[in-house]
């Protein structure tokens, strides 16, 4: 062989390694990539199946002299977290009664008036909202509810924080999923003289059902986990309440006192096992719907 | 018709809310932090001093603000790579394939994780691994926290990231393919230069994200309220300290605090608008 | 005044100086007079752009769902101005059927056929709406593919069946005028057949006016035709006649098929 074609082949040679180390590259990079939330959920349910009882649904945090003594006698620690549940759901709740409605309506408008100016200065407020570290929210809910309305930290100071979480990702959802309805099923309702609201109403909004039903178990997922803004918000309870104008408890705010206190150490794990339990449920429901809407 | 009439003014009344709550954010932390401006002047801001004792109050930004400029900037830069390879798996490598649906699922579940797990985690496993490593005696500090706030972000960006690399036109990587180009040298010769910005916003935003996250690094990075000046130092960030001393803050302590909150709103604000600006110039 | 726009005997609608511009100067319909004759079909022909979708859609005011829309000119129903009358009363009186079948994803077939009533709120007695429904679906022959699965949702139909429906849909309503918007351009040549059949048996109780760009079709189907050109009515009278023996220059170039 020439001189020329032995160089020719080495240099694709090179090429050739080159891409293949390349490949195998990206392979290695995405499995580290994808090997701490298996590492995470292993763990979780490794350490935390052991405390999840029957009690643990139905009985309040433990104080630390309990977990204390259980800990010292070698016991499953007692009690449970449903201080933090009932307070999760109450704060969660609140918190979809005030983003739902507002949200959806705010979504509609944004459908309605695509390409006007107005629109596009709410949508791009929408979307710096969406940017605004929990925390940040947490302080502005501390200032608007906690000092003015309640006098004390609250359930719904804390429900006003997780609702501004939720708003940018309602309108978001609620926007797309109306611009993807054909507009021919809007004409037909107005072809037959229905006032466009009840088009609105009764043709579009079920009709797209699926989408706004999968922003909003998105928008709950997302806001279920939260601890930074309830921090400052609700503080946390060690009873059950109902009573969203006092401190409440909530999964993630237990689950940090656990963390704060060594003799809670091992329901830790559980808490936060049944906190991720949740989020993958709900994740894997929006996502059913989803499909099904594509079918 | 008078009932659409109300219907639309309705929807334009809750659009108007957006942003009145927006501006009302704006004018409540500004008000709250007036005072610790007052007192401090825009010293405020390079001063590192955090001292709580009464009479000789003083405090500073710069502890918080230099953690966490220094933890997210870390975090991008460990993420990039991971990122990027991932984006690339699934939007080109396999793409449509079940594999990479299989991937993107996952990496969908990393962003669902609460923070508060992921510093669970970090806490009890990545901190002691580190500890072993010989890195650092405790396992706390800046490095551990910008490893989770890494895997925290990876998902932010990588999502973009595949969007924007499947929307690369096909004819012009067959054109390369078909000049004898290998896939290694289609990505960076066609897909990178076509797809940059989008990438770059994408990791802007990750940054912006990173920016802004509390509890994971709250108990990894040490809380210790000192510039830091060493990758295995412990520090602070602006959320940590926020969510640490807020408890029975009050006063001229409560403003600082709402000045830094202040401050973290600016940023992280501009980090996102700048991202979401060049991704509304790609489009 | 354009003498190749005949006057008709028996007119249900008609179109007085009608001009509707988009855009401050940009006129998809300039000036047009014309009327419909009752209980015939009518068809509205045209190159795209023309005009002809506009002119439609003006009959029941649904080009008001842009507001950036301006019109001058009158339309008349019966010789009552439709600008006077509420667009749920004009709705009432005169239905659109689609290019795209469009019925009611979320409802069943039953309640596609009623949903006039039921999304306007006028309730009916069971046997009244059972009777409704039974007969507009019959009158498009839907009744005996149908009248077993009524409760289900209409999205395992054909295009054909659920156009149809659609049309079902329409009469069921009652109105007086029936306006189609190239109702079968989305069809296979099938299901465009039996639809054409049908408008032609509709004729007998409703009104039809439809937009086609399909001249063999309005060759096929309709008494009466207009040719509309750049926004301009250019020629209107029977369709026989027109195909035949076009008077203007223009209209036999595209009958001819110069340009489309």
């Amino acid at each position: 062989m020439s001189s020329a074609t032995i160089q020719y082949n080495t240099r694709s040679d090179y090429r050739k390694r080159k891409n293949r180390l390349f490949y195998w590259l990206v392979i290695a990079m995405s499995a580290i990539t994808v090997s701490p939330i298996l590492l995470i959920i292993y763990k979780l349910i490794i350490q935390g199946y052991k405390q999840i009882n029957w009690s643990f649904f139905t009985k309040v945090a433990p104080n630390t002299l309990e977990a204390m003594t259980a800990n010292a006698q070698g016991e499953v620690i007692p009690g449970g977290i449903l201080n933090g549940i009932t307070g999760t759901f109450l704060i969660v709740v609140m918190a979809a009664i005030i983003a739902i409605p507002v949200g959806i309506m705010i979504g509609l408008f944004l459908y309605e008036n695509q390409g006007k100016r107005f629109a596009s200065i709410v949508r791009d407020i929408s979307d710096i909202l969406q940017g605004v570290p929990s925390i940040v929210l947490g302080l502005i809910a501390y200032m608007w509810v906690v000092k003015p309305v309640t006098h004390g930290f609250s359930a719904l100071a804390g429900s006003v924080a997780l609702a501004i979480m939720m708003l940018p990702l309602i309108i978001r959802s609620t926007e797309e999923t109306m611009k993807m309805i054909p507009t021919s099923l809007k004409e037909a309702g107005l072809a037959l003289g229905v006032p466009y609201y009840k088009v609105i109403l009764r043709v579009l909004i079920p009709t797209g059902f699926s989408g706004l039903s999968t922003g909003i178990l998105l928008a709950i997922s997302r806001i279920i986990g939260e601890t930074a803004p309830l921090m400052l918000t609700t503080l946390g309870s060690s009873a059950v309440n109902w009573d969203l104008t006092k401190p409440t408890s909530a999964i993630p705010l237990l689950v940090w006192e656990f963390y704060n206190d060594p003799n809670m150490a091992n329901l830790i794990w559980s808490s936060s096992l049944f906190l991720m339990g949740f989020v993958l449920v709900l994740n894997i429901i929006s996502k059913r719907i989803a499909a099904k809407q594509n079918r | 018709m008078k009932s659409d009439k109300i219907f639309k003014y309705l929807l334009f009344s809750a659009s108007f809310l957006v942003i009145i709550v927006a501006a009302g954010m704006v004018f409540t932390l500004s008000s709250g932090a007036i005072p610790a401006f007052k007192e401090f002047g825009l010293k405020f801001i390079i001063s590192n001093q955090w001292n709580p004792t009464e009479g000789r109050e003083s405090y500073g930004a710069l502890p918080f603000i230099a953690g966490t400029v220094i933890t997210s900037v870390i975090a991008l830069l460990l993420c990039i790579p991971l990122a990027f390879s991932t984006s690339l798996f699934i939007a080109e490598y396999f793409y449509k394939k079940r594999v990479a649906m299989f991937l993107s699922t996952m990496v969908d579940l990393l962003a669902g994780i609460p923070s508060i797990v992921y510093g669970l985690w970090g806490f009890y496993v990545l901190r002691p691994f580190i500890v072993e490593l010989g890195l650092s005696p405790q396992g706390y500090g800046i490095f551990t926290a910008s490893l989770i706030l890494a895997i925290m972000i990876i998902p932010y960006a990588t999502s973009l990231s595949s969007e924007i690399i499947s929307m690369v036109p096909n004819d012009l990587k067959e054109a390369a393919y078909a000049m004898g180009a290998t896939r290694l040298e289609v990505i960076f010769n066609v897909i990178l230069p076509n797809a940059r910005s989008g990438i770059f916003a994408s990791f802007i935003l990750a940054f912006g994200r990173a920016l802004g996250e509390t509890m994971a690094v709250t108990m990894l990075i040490g809380n210790s309220n000192i510039v830091p000046t060493g990758l295995f130092q412990t520090g602070n960030t602006m959320a940590s300290v926020i969510a640490n001393q807020f408890g029975e803050a009050d006063g001229l302590k409560l403003s600082s605090l709402i000045a830094i909150g202040l401050i973290l709103f600016v940023i992280t604000g501009l980090i996102n608008a700048i991202g979401k600006l060049i991704i509304k110039k790609l489009a | 005044m354009n003498e190749n726009i005949d006057r008709v005997d028996n007119p249900i609608i008609k179109i007085e100086n009608l001009s509707i511009a988009y855009d401050k100067d940009k006129f998809a319909v300039k000036d047009i007079n014309v009327e419909i004759e009752k209980n015939a079909v009518t068809a509205i022909m045209g190159p795209s752009g023309c005009g002809k979708s506009t002119l439609l859609r003006a009959i029941n005011r649904m080009h008001e769902l842009y507001p950036q829309i301006e019109t001058k000119g009158d339309i008349l129903l019966k010789d009552e101005n439709i600008m006077d009358m509420s667009t749920i009363m004009l709705r009432r009186k005169i239905g659109m059927v689609f290019q795209r079948p469009n019925p009611f994803p979320t409802m069943s077939i039953y309640d596609n056929v009623i949903a006039g009533y039921k999304l306007n709120g006028i309730k009916l007695k069971k046997n009244d709406r059972d009777q409704i429904v039974e007969e507009s679906l019959i009158s498009v022959a839907l009744w005996d593919e149908v009248k077993d699965t009524l409760f289900k949702k209409g999205s395992f139909l054909s295009g054909g069946q659920q156009q149809r429906l659609c049309i079902a849909r329409t009469i069921a309503y009652k109105p007086d005028v029936i306006l189609l918007d190239e109702p079968t351009s989305a069809l296979d040549p099938i299901a465009t057949a039996r639809v054409e059949d049908l408008l032609v048996k509709l004729k007998k109780d409703y009104t039809i006016v439809l937009v086609t760009h399909n001249m063999s079709q309005a060759a096929r189907i309709s008494d009466k035709s207009m040719f509309m050109y750049m926004g301009n009515l250019i020629e209107y009278g029977n369709t026989m006649k027109m195909f035949t023996n076009p008077r203007n220059p223009k209209t036999e170039q595209y009958l001819t098929g110069k340009f489309g």
